[in-house]
């Protein structure tokens, strides 16, 4: 076992941790900076991957931006006190992650190797492959989804313009 | 940083260590050089500096009893602070309460490892420098939402939701302003953007053309605001809300926050100065040909002087201008600087195609532009100086 992999293993351990404490906190506060952590170790773990473009959008747009307006809203609305438990939702996502976990078997027990490797040279994961990449092959699906986001924020404005 | 470890690896220096370690340690060593050698003491005296500033444009006096003009007071402060009875609220969130302050710190001590302070002076080149400065910043918006909670305090709450609302929003100005510099240059490395500029103003990215003139301003204005300066200083407004998200800190917590806010001052000038102000560029002069040592001591003090010179500006700003209040700020923000922003970046892309020769007339006519606006700003100060006449102006040294 080399450095990067001891590396990866105490990223992945810390990251199911805090993956964890989501999901098990009282506090929706907590759970919340317990989500702000898991996204950061992901982001190492791109990083690790040489990939830092990835990893770096991730903290700015996940850690910074995304749960900033989480933990807003949490914080606006004030949640008073823990939050109850509730059979039935534990039930419900028993049986949700009964279902991720069966579908996440035949993917674990493979021993092949993928079909076609690709070797990460240097610039992989670098701006400009990234770039290129998006503007090139998946210029429609990104253009789709730009789009798909602006309509999600004139919708949101709609909705939150009062009317006279 | 990493070069210099593999010379030493090559060099036999670290025999039969395995190269992750040698490489954890060294980045370990920097890290502590950095942050005991340069970060500590900038914050530090910057802290002192601008009350002395503050004090002189007030016609006061300032600190100025511990060492010589009272450059030691921020010594003094530290070892009062650190001597100090750490309070924790009982009915504060104990944990969320002490990691907050580690948080804002972090964020922006993160910044430092992509600064470049001179030719081969930096950390890491990383090749997405400047969008690692914007991600790690952003993560001070979480430390300080953090303390606003975790304090259970409504004007510490209320200060930590003005801040994360007030960065969120200038965060869009500052980076649509860092975009036209990208487009610019070209790279997103912080080493790729200066090595784009010359030493000569004329060749800076400032006086690139009238676009990116206007973004410098929108730039330093926005990141004021991210730093929670004043006139932007409304989440710990001690008018209305005591002191903000740190009102229940006290200790060396309380001065971690101040820590940050002071550093992050030299930062907002380090990144202005790198994007726009030519950065560690010196004029390729005889005597640096064959001394490199002399030629890094000469980048380092252009690239500090530069950088300091918005701290002292950001100092002027807020001892003279009023604090806006949160509809102000935010109608600012979004009605204003967001469109002239993304007006300025338009107009750069449009400006990468004029031919060369039209670029470097501009240049010039840009850079006779900002000349003129310095003489006539310091003849302004200099005749209002000269008609107020107060006594201390002329006893610098009380």
């Amino acid at each position: 076992m080399n450095g990067a992999q001891v590396g990866f293993f105490i990223l992945a351990g810390l990251l199911i941790v805090s993956s964890l404490w989501v999901v098990f906190q009282r506090n929706v506060v907590h759970s919340a900076m317990a989500l702000v952590a898991a996204l950061f170790l992901v982001a190492i773990l791109f990083l690790t991957l040489n990939a830092p473009m990835v990893g770096v959008l991730q903290i700015l747009v996940y850690a910074g931006a995304i749960m900033v307006l989480f933990l807003f809203v949490i914080m606006f609305l004030n949640p008073i006190g823990l939050e109850q438990r509730r059979r039935l939702w534990w039930g419900f996502g028993a049986l949700a992650g009964l279902l991720l976990a069966g579908a996440l078997v035949p993917v674990l027990t493979n021993g092949d190797a993928p079909r076609d490797p690709v070797v990460a040279t240097e610039l992989f994961g670098g701006p400009e492959e990234l770039a290129r990449s998006l503007f090139t092959d998946f210029v429609l699906p990104f253009e789709i989804a730009s789009i798909l986001l602006l309509v999600a924020i004139v919708g949101a404005v709609v909705l939150a313009k009062r009317e006279p | 940083m990493q070069a210099y470890l593999d010379q030493l690896i090559q060099g036999g220096a670290f025999a039969g260590m395995p190269r992750e370690v040698v490489y954890a340690i060294g980045m370990l060593l920097a890290a502590f050089i950095v942050l005991s050698a340069f970060v500590a003491p900038l914050a530090g005296v910057t802290s002192w500096l601008e009350r002395r500033v503050w004090a002189r444009m007030q016609s006061r006096v300032g600190p100025n009893r511990v060492g010589p003009q009272g450059i030691l007071q921020w010594l003094a402060d530290g070892i009062k602070n650190l001597l100090k009875e750490d309070i924790i609220p009982t009915a504060a969130d104990k944990k969320l309460f002490s990691l907050a302050p580690y948080i804002v710190f972090m964020g922006f001590l993160c910044a430092f490892v992509v600064i470049p302070f001179g030719g081969h002076l930096i950390v890491a080149d990383l090749n997405i420098g400047i969008l690692y400065i914007l991600a790690v910043t952003s993560l001070v918006v979480v430390g300080i939402l953090m303390a606003g909670w975790a304090s259970n305090n409504k004007w510490s709450l209320l200060g930590g939701m003005r801040s994360a609302a007030q960065i969120i929003s200038y965060e869009i100005p500052a980076g649509v302003s860092v975009l036209m510099i990208v487009f610019l240059a070209g790279t997103l490395s912080m080493q790729g953007i200066i090595k784009g500029q010359g030493w000569a103003p004329w060749d800076w990215y400032l006086f690139h053309n009238p676009f990116t003139f206007a973004g410098f301003f929108l730039y330093f204005t926005a990141a004021l605001a991210e730093g929670n300066r004043t006139p932007f200083d409304i989440p710990e407004a001690e008018s209305e809300l005591v002191a903000g998200y740190v009102t229940e800190y006290s200790g060396m917590r309380f001065l971690f926050f101040f820590f940050a806010e002071w550093g992050n001052l030299y930062v907002i000038g380090a990144v202005a100065t790198t994007l726009f102000l030519g950065g560690w560029q010196v004029p390729p002069l005889a005597i640096f040909e064959n001394s490199p040592m002399l030629l890094a001591v000469a980048q380092f003090v252009t690239f500090f002087l530069k950088a300091y010179l918005w701290v002292f500006v950001a100092m002027w700003i807020r001892a003279t201008l009023p604090r806006v209040r949160v509809d102000q700020l935010m109608s600012l923000c979004w009605k204003y600087m967001v469109p002239l922003s993304f007006i300025c970046l338009l107009g750069t892309v449009a400006f990468m195609f004029v031919p060369a020769d039209g670029q470097r007339i501009t240049s010039a006519a840009m850079f006779g532009l900002g000349v003129a606006i310095t003489i006539i700003f310091f003849l302004r100060v200099g005749f209002q100086i000269r008609q107020a006449k107060p006594e201390l102006y002329f006893k610098p040294h009380i």
